[in-house]
């Protein structure tokens, strides 16, 4: 077996919180400090590339891939906008970028690069590369999440990442930007009110973060559509970062798992975790749904004659 | 149902006409206006026309502003309302940057969008000021305040669309709009400010997945299903008739049916500010945007200027 294209990966939360007010709150500081620990752990792995995937970044025309060599901006979010603004400059891999969207194609998805002045990165990404790539040492890629895909676009799209990195010969920091649970409160509240929204939403996470921890993400990702139905408000059709991470890492249960942090973001689970490729394996347990190599669009199969 | 009565001689406010303005970046796209980099070769016309048309009518009322409920500026802890006076910038769109990248340049009444978020306040809703300099205007404002005023000589009042809809259902995002625009009414109503609401939306909000080498290429633009399409025509059928309350009850099978943009609250936002119109809507023009469905339409109060335009 060829070696992992894939140096570890890692689960971090898109509220700004960490980086415009650790202080404020014990819990945000806790997550912060698992971000610099993240991110020395980054410095110190051989890594030529940080690939992120953001929930926060919603896209309907297939999938966006980020080629701006330099995309450089001052970003507000639309509801976090009086914790401060987010200036950065970020340094893009644009032959990444171009080979992930020539790989989608080739894995039957629509997707295309974009490099525009100006373009609103998301509040999800400026935070994770601020933090995780203060001083942009390692060239990163950004991918967006489509609105209306779901299980089968997600794994396809992560395994067109891996055919990339392999083709590339690059290593890769995989960072997914995605909360737990993410219902938020739906009123102001100080900081020192902040704590998980409800019990329930408390106990997924402690579940997921089991799952985790125990390197089982394939496992994660086969309970993704539990999950969504669980503990995420339905914005979106699925809860997709898991499909996505667990195909871009490799589809195993084969992980050193990590809890770095875990604490309330507005009422949200906000946890940073790591996962590193290792040999050993906790064992397949939760694999139901059928593995797609191939997208190859909805089937239509109201306009066939199926029912 | 408690209505607000209409403007009585101690009011010096009023409400002097609200349009459903759709805001895909294709009609600002298409128009070549000096602020957008992107250049085309036209589309849409049976928008952008119908646009004109509405944009030349609001040229003869006299308004002092804008005020524009947004889905594109979402956020879940209450309402939100901007109070500084300028901002400039650019906006790109996050999903079609290639068709706009618009160059801004705009005042906000900040008097008015205080007024209104105080009423909003005491009505008891979550509410916040935006003060934060560096903040981008969301395109969905951007657009339809172009279209509807080229001149950009008005200031604009943007009110952010809560997403209730996503954390408890249509029926509770229908309920918390209609509140909203009851408190905007009463605001505007007891203010010396004469405003034009905007609610800015897609009917049914399908897209297609992907696009045209040509975006511009009118040979494909169609509704994405021809169910999307009944109920787009039901509704504005409905809004021809008058029939203002009909349209406010169906909006929780209508969002749901056709995924209609009008999840952000806006057009019941807009009726309840409008005391719920029972009189005819005037309609400009209905087209399909990358699959979507768009109106432009407006109410005038007024029966004397009022018009049949299609
Ligand atoms: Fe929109």
């Amino acid at each position: 077996m060829s070696e992992s294209p894939i140096c570890f990966g890692l689960y971090v939360p898109p509220q700004p919180h960490p980086l415009l007010a650790p202080e404020q709150n014990e819990g945000w500081g806790e997550l912060r400090s698992a971000f610099d620990t993240a991110r020395q752990r980054i410095e110190e792995s051989d890594a030529d590339l940080i690939l992120v995937y953001s929930t926060t970044w919603p896209s309907i025309i297939g999938h966006q891939i980020q080629a701006h060599p330099e995309p450089e901006w001052t970003h507000v979010d639309d509801d976090f906008h009086f914790l401060g603004s987010m200036p950065y400059k970020f340094k893009m891999d644009t032959d990444f970028a171009d080979g992930y969207n020539q790989n989608c194609g080739e894995r039957g998805l629509h997707s295309r690069t974009i490099a525009y002045d100006g373009f609103p990165i998301d509040t999800g990404s400026v935070v994770a590369l601020k933090l995780l790539n203060p001083d942009n040492r390692i060239p990163a890629c950004i991918v967006s999440s489509n609105v209306y895909s779901n299980r089968a676009e997600s794994i396809v799209l992560g395994k067109a990442a891996r055919d990339t990195l392999q083709q590339q010969g690059k290593k890769a920091v995989v960072v997914v930007v995605a909360t737990l649970s993410n219902r938020m409160f739906t009123e102001h509240i100080e900081p020192h009110e902040d704590r998980i929204h409800s019990a329930k939403d408390e106990e997924w996470n402690q579940k997921i973060m089991e799952f985790f921890s125990q390197g089982r993400l394939e496992d994660l990702s086969q309970l993704s559509r539990e999950i969504h139905g669980q503990i995420r408000v339905q914005k979106v059709v699925a809860y997709k970062p898991v499909w996505w991470m667990a195909a871009t890492m490799g589809q195993s249960n084969n992980y050193d798992g990590e809890v770095l942090a875990y604490a309330a973001l507005h009422g949200s689970g906000g946890a940073v975790i790591q996962l590193t490729p290792t040999s050993g394996s906790f064992g397949d347990k939760e694999f139901d749904e059928d593995d797609v190599e191939i997208y190859s669009g909805d089937r239509d199969v109201l306009d066939k004659g199926m029912i | 149902m408690n209505r607000l009565p209409l403007p009585h001689v101690d009011s010096m406010g009023e409400i002097v006409a609200g349009c459903i303005a759709p805001h895909p970046p294709h009609v600002v796209y298409a128009d070549n206006p000096p602020q957008n980099e992107p250049h085309s070769e036209g589309g849409w016309e049976t928008l952008r026309w119908g646009y004109t048309k509405l944009a030349n009518k609001l040229k003869t009322l006299d308004y002092d502003a804008l005020v524009i409920f947004t889905p594109h500026w979402q956020t879940y802890i209450g309402t939100h309302f901007l109070g500084l006076p300028h901002f400039k910038s650019k906006s790109v769109d996050p999903v079609f940057p290639n068709l706009f990248q618009f160059n801004y340049d705009l005042g906000v009444d900040v008097e008015l969008s205080r007024a209104l978020h105080n009423a909003t306040k005491e009505a008891g809703m979550v509410t916040m000021m935006m003060e934060n300099q560096d903040f981008r205007i969301d395109y969905g404002t951007i657009v339809s305040a172009h279209m509807l005023n080229r001149d950009w000589d008005k200031p604009i009042v943007p009110i952010s669309s809560n997403r209730s809809r996503h954390y408890y259902s249509v029926e509770v995002m229908n309920e918390q709009a209609r509140a909203l625009g009851r408190a905007c009414r009463k605001a505007i109503l007891e203010s010396d400010k004469r405003v034009v609401l905007v609610s800015t939306h897609s009917l049914s909000h399908r897209h297609f997945t992907t696009e045209p080498p040509i975006p511009e290429d009118m040979s494909k633009q169609h509704i994405y299903n021809h169910s999307n399409y009944v109920w787009d025509m039901k509704l504005i059928d409905l809004m021809r008739e008058g029939k203002m309350q009909e349209v406010i009850d169906l909006m929780p099978e209508f969002t749901e049916q056709t995924m209609a943009e009008t999840d952000s609250g806006s057009i019941s936002w807009m009726m309840e500010a409008l005391g719920m119109p029972d009189y005819p809507a005037e309609i400009y023009g209905y087209q399909s945007v990358i699959g979507t469905g768009n109106v432009v339409a407006a109410w005038d109060p007024n029966p004397e200027t009022r018009e049949v335009v299609l």
